[in-house]
């Protein structure tokens, strides 16, 4: 760990001041991502900057019927809100299927968003090659152990390419968020702005470095969540190497709003899968006007995989993610709570 | 062995003992009493971190360590260009383990010790480590193990037993088997992850080294130590009270404990060395990978005509270790025919070592999944396949077992589980999206004993003390040594103190081959009875004693009181005799060894283990819902701290089954998931029910206290008796442990061409 200052912010304008005048200076909410990393010699900023003593822990109602979430919710409080639990159980279901009781005590809903890849290349320091960590060295997963890694949007051109990188984005929140449509509210030196979370992610593209469209100025203030229409037909399935505390091998978020038997309109996110929560458009939209049926779901399962391509230990996860998506959807149709 | 003396009163018998209800280190443990390496108040301790090598192979061309001398509170920089010269130590088998001690620049293996920087506070330390400029010379290394099965080679020197073995002919016998199997399983490579991970503390005074080190063998530091350092034993104190785990990883005296000694040298005040987490996966011992050929051939009757066990796996090219995974398949069973052999294929990882039943552990994860499929074969219920081939005898040596009653063990977990219950179809039990499965093993374990000594004391005020240099894991050591001396000494168990983890106390052994109740406690009863034997000497010889007169011989004990074996109304309590006598305290050292009459028996603990799983069908994730078990380990001294060792052992045998591996990167020989994020071990939501049980049936035969050691027993057996659930509930047969999600969608069902 390199040495750091400190000092604890008490409003947004505070905060961004501090982050603006020390380039390198970070946010410091949970920690429970960061620390570790600072840890680990990954990141090293020169300032902390404390923002758990804004006001931005506050559930409240949004905009159009939905809810606010205040960014420094913490994942605990959150997935166990009364209003969180009664209409929108995707999000609690999530959140409680991610770390452990303790991390989710800590960890707050912007922190989430903006946790790092578990990549083991990019978290371990040894490792000679990590484009997210060191831009321009190369991947050390594309041919090393990548069971963990991407089979959607990834870039791969070579163990070698500065532009390779297959990491998979760790977080179940925010898949649900994605199923969810959600919306980040962010606040910057010039002001605020709205970033629908389907966009908040990014692939890695050419620059593997950067996880998010935030900029390095700007605060997460909230997530506002739309009015609840998946609150009866809903489930969040993960399905991971042991119960309880391990990163989704693959994870689907799914909500329907069923007319009959038929789907009137529908949310649907996969993680574990790509370097953000997957949206597939084309797959959520093959469920409208359809009926909740098994064939229904098979044909959504092959279009949202449709161009997946896998890796020496991870190539099951096509596989293992179409029959998830299966099962996911027909448990959310079959409107049965977890 | 001590001449003989006049028996002051009758030994007392060792298998029957009043339990103490809690462990007798609980508390201090649950309130954080209980001082650990690391915790150990020294005055101005400085902080040591060790820096790794990055490379699995070639050697260090030069460390530069400019920028980080300079850093804030740095104090000294280690490393193989500047350590003080030590004497090259000669190689002792078994437990001596090649430690890199910055003698040498080569390079072993990814995540090697390769520089030690001390600084005046951790943080200090860790952040001039990340300032060190190393460069490396490397050379290709020897990675890729399942690419070079080829290169196995035997062991160059034999351990206890011999790495192959052949009884009868069993080419002949398999190819006259109506019903044979060949089948190859793998398991892969583990580290041991105990809760508190390995720290020391060093500290001279003039010549003399105090090391507080947690470790499995006080003693075997000490000599290490004193070895390595090229100092008297002597000047050596190694000290231990508590363990927080230890899995065989303790049982040898690691590079950074010599290090950190050498650290407190160089900057001349004490120093505190914490191995951290990932620095568990390499430096510190591993399990090796195995790749296990097992064939077995058997008649119409299940009786198995031919067993073959062929073993290759990886060891470090450092030295070799033997993971002897298949010498329980010499006597497991009564076979006509029986051929086994082990190889090792030198690789750059770090050394192999024991971890919780070594050999054991991944043989009968193999053969008895291997026997599963020898019943699937035969169409006969697996428990009845085991009873078939029970072996009444060790039929490796001919030797009698000196205790065995594994009948009553299957016998008594099978009701309990509910075994009748099974369907022998696989692949036909569904409760909603779940297949359900049952499967079963045996579970064994051999019963050591090594030579131990022991201190015990009667005070004036009533209570006893008890000392040997042993060391409690967590195990229970404490708790069994108090009651074993409380029954020794006709007293209370909680009038009883107990001291261990001190170099300076009476020679134990190694913790380690589940050993220490059955060598340690042994000697207790020795020492009590000549404590026994000079407190009556100073009542018959004391005028004021109503026992005044007597001879010791005419002496019994009873609830803290010599007694007159004549005339019961003649007594008085211990305490009474010591005040009076100028309130002194008797002493007695006892000892023990196995005894020569050993040899002529085999000792083995048994089991039985039952398990039920249910395997999702889309996401093929498995869950263990109940495991019944049930030991027949001898005497059982302590029920609360004996049956917690074999749950513990079952949760890692299903850790094994499912969850646990070190995954190696490919070109880099790298540990990549060296966490306990990653690094997957079962949480409590993977463990169902554990109903475990044990015969309680002493072993006098192997020794007084009929007592043979729990430490290993539970992770052997149970991991294939999940898999062999696995395989009942799906018709999937997986045989690369562990059984993940990914390996079970992968596999083709036997029933799929009925399903």
């Amino acid at each position: 760990m390199n040495p750091f200052s400190y000092q604890r912010a008490d409003t947004p304008e505070a905060a961004l001041h501090a982050v603006t005048a020390d380039r390198s200076a970070k946010f410091l909410g949970g920690g429970t991502n960061l620390v570790d990393l600072m840890k680990y010699n990954v990141e090293h900023p020169t300032a902390l900057v404390d923002i758990n003593h804004l006001s931005l822990s506050e559930i409240t109602p949004g905009p159009n019927g939905g809810l606010s979430i205040g960014a420094l919710v913490r994942n605990s409080d959150l997935a166990n809100h009364r209003e969180i639990v009664a209409g929108y159980p995707l999000l609690s279901q999530a959140l409680l299927a991610g770390a452990s009781a303790q991390l989710r005590n800590m960890a707050t809903t912007g922190g989430n968003l903006l946790q790092r890849t578990r990549c083991y290349y990019f978290t371990d320091t040894a490792f000679p090659q990590c484009n997210k960590r060191m831009p321009g060295s190369g991947c050390g997963a594309i041919q090393g152990f990548n069971r963990i890694h991407a089979i959607l949007g990834q870039t791969d051109k070579g163990a070698n390419s500065p532009e390779t990188c297959i990491a998979t984005n760790p977080s179940d929140m925010s898949v649900a968020m994605s199923a969810l449509n959600a919306t980040v509210q962010v606040q910057g030196p010039k002001g605020k702005r709205s970033i629908p979370v389907r966009d908040f992610h990014r692939l890695p593209g050419a620059t593997p470095q950067v996880d998010t469209v935030l900029r390095p100025d700007e605060l997460i203030t909230a997530v506002d969540l739309p009015s609840a229409r998946f609150a009866k037909n809903s489930w969040y399935l993960k399905v991971r190497d042991r119960q309880s505390y391990a990163f989704a091998l693959v994870s689907v978020a799914a909500g329907l709003e069923l007319d009959g038997n038929t789907i009137k309109s529908a949310g649907f996110a996969l993680g574990g899968v790509a370097h953000k929560p997957w949206h597939s458009p084309e797959a959520e939209h093959a469920l409208i006007g359809q009926p909740a049926t098994p064939d229904t779901f098979r044909k959504v399962a092959d279009l949202a995989l449709r161009g997946a391509k896998g890796y020496e230990h991870n190539e099951f996860k096509i596989e293992l993610a179409k029959q998830s998506i299966v099962r996911a959807l027909t448990v959310a149709a079959q409107g049965v709570q977890a | 062995m001590p001449p003989a003396m006049p028996a002051a009163q009758e030994e007392k018998d060792s298998t029957v003992q009043k339990q103490l209800p809690h462990r007798y280190d609980g508390v201090a443990k649950v309130t954080g009493k209980a001082k650990y390496a690391h915790e150990f108040e020294v005055p101005n301790p400085a902080y040591a971190v060790m820096v790794q090598s990055t490379i699995p192979s070639g050697s260090l061309k030069f460390i530069d360590q400019s920028a980080a001398a300079k850093a804030p509170g740095v104090l000294a920089v280690i490393t193989p260009f500047n350590a003080p010269e030590l004497p090259k130590p000669k190689p002792q088998p078994p437990a001596r383990r090649h430690v890199t001690v910055f003698q040498e620049k080569d390079i072993w293996y990814n995540g090697q010790p390769i520089a030690l920087v001390v600084a005046e506070s951790l943080d200090q330390a860790r952040y001039a480590a990340t300032l060190l400029h190393i460069t490396y010379n490397p050379p290709p290394a020897k990675l890729n193990f399942p690419g070079r099965l080829n290169e196995g080679r035997p062991p160059k020197q034999q351990g206890r037993e011999p790495a192959d073995s052949k009884r009868g002919d069993v080419p002949t016998n398999l190819s006259n088997s109506p019903t044979k199997i060949d089948v190859t399983y793998t398991t892969p490579v583990q580290n041991h992850n105990p809760m508190e991970p390995h720290a020391t503390t060093a500290m001279w005074e003039g010549e003399k080294l105090t090391v507080h080190n947690s470790t499995q063998y006080i003693d075997g530091d000490r000599m290490t130590i004193a070895r390595d350092l090229g100092i008297p034993m002597d000047n050596v104190q190694t000290v231990c009270p508590y363990t927080g785990g230890g899995f065989g990883s303790k049982g040898s005296t690691w590079s950074h404990v010599v290090l950190c000694a050498m650290a407190a040298k160089v900057v001349n005040r004490p120093v505190k060395l914490a191995v951290e987490r990932g620095q568990m996966f390499g430096p510190v011992g591993t399990r090796p990978t195995t790749v296990q050929q097992i064939k077995l051939g058997a008649g119409p009757d299940g009786k198995l005509l031919a067993v073959q066990h062929d073993v290759i796996e990886h060891t470090s090219v450092m030295e070799d270790f033997l993971e002897p995974s298949a010498f329980q398949s010499r006597y497991l069973y009564d076979s006509k025919s029986n051929q086994t052999s082990h190889r090792l294929v030198e690789t750059n990882l770090g050394v192999c070592t024991f971890q919780r039943a070594p050999g054991e552990c991944t043989g009968t994860a193999a053969f008895e999944s291997a026997m599963d499929e020898l019943a699937f074969a035969l169409k006969m219920d697996p428990l009845q396949l085991r009873l078939a081939n029970y072996a009444e005898k060790d039929v490796e040596k001919d030797k009698p077992w000196t205790s065995k009653h594994l009948r009553e063990a299957y016998q008594q977990a099978s009701d309990r589980f509910g075994w009748s219950k099974r369907n022998a179809t696989p692949g036909q039990t569904k409760e909603g999206n779940k297949l359900i499965g049952y499967g079963m093993a045996t579970a064994i374990y051999g019963a050591n004993r090594s030579a131990s000594q022991a201190t015990v004391r009667i005070l004036p005020n009533g209570r006893a003390f008890v000392g040997a240099a042993t060391q409690d894991l967590g195990t229970g050591t404490y708790t069994i040594m108090a009651q074993t001396a409380a029954n020794a000494l006709s007293l209370d168990p909680t009038l009883i103190d107990v001291k261990l983890g001190d170099s300076t106390l009476p020679k134990a052994p190694v913790s380690g081959g589940s050993q220490t109740a059955a060598s340690v406690c042994p000697a207790i009863p020795d020492a009590a009875l000549q404590a026994l034997l000079k407190l009556s000497e100073l009542a018959v010889n004391d005028p004021q004693s109503p026992l005044h007169g007597l001879t010791s011989a005419d002496i019994d004990t009873k609830n803290g009181r010599l007694i007159s074996k004549k005339d019961s109304s003649k007594s008085e309590t211990y305490a009474a005799v010591l005040t009076r006598n100028g309130n002194q305290t008797v002493e007695g050292q006892g000892s023990a060894e196995p005894a020569q009459s050993h040899e002529a028996f085999t000792s083995q603990s048994w089991g039985a283990v039952f398990a039920e799983v249910a395997v999702d069908i889309d996401t093929h994730m498995p869950e263990v819902r109940r495991i019944v078990a049930t030991y027949d380990i001898g005497t059982l001294m302590n029920t609360k701290t004996g049956i917690n060792q074999l749950q513990g052992g079952i949760v890692w045998a299903v850790s094994t089954a499912l969850h646990e591996e070190s995954h190696i990167d490919p070109s880099t020989g790298r540990t990549a998931n060296e966490s306990l994020a990653e690094y997957h071990v079962p949480v409590n939501a993977d463990i169902g029910t554990l109903d475990v049980t044990c015969l309680n049936i002493p072993d006098t035969k192997f020794n007084p206290l009929g007592a043979r050691g729990i430490g290993e027993i539970g992770i052997t057996g149970a991991s294939a008796a999940v898999a062999n659930a696995i395989f009942n509930a799906t018709g999937k047969r997986i045989r690369d442990f562990p059984i993940t999600p990914d390996k079970i969608m992968q596999a083709k069902s036997v029933t799929q061409s009925v399903a």
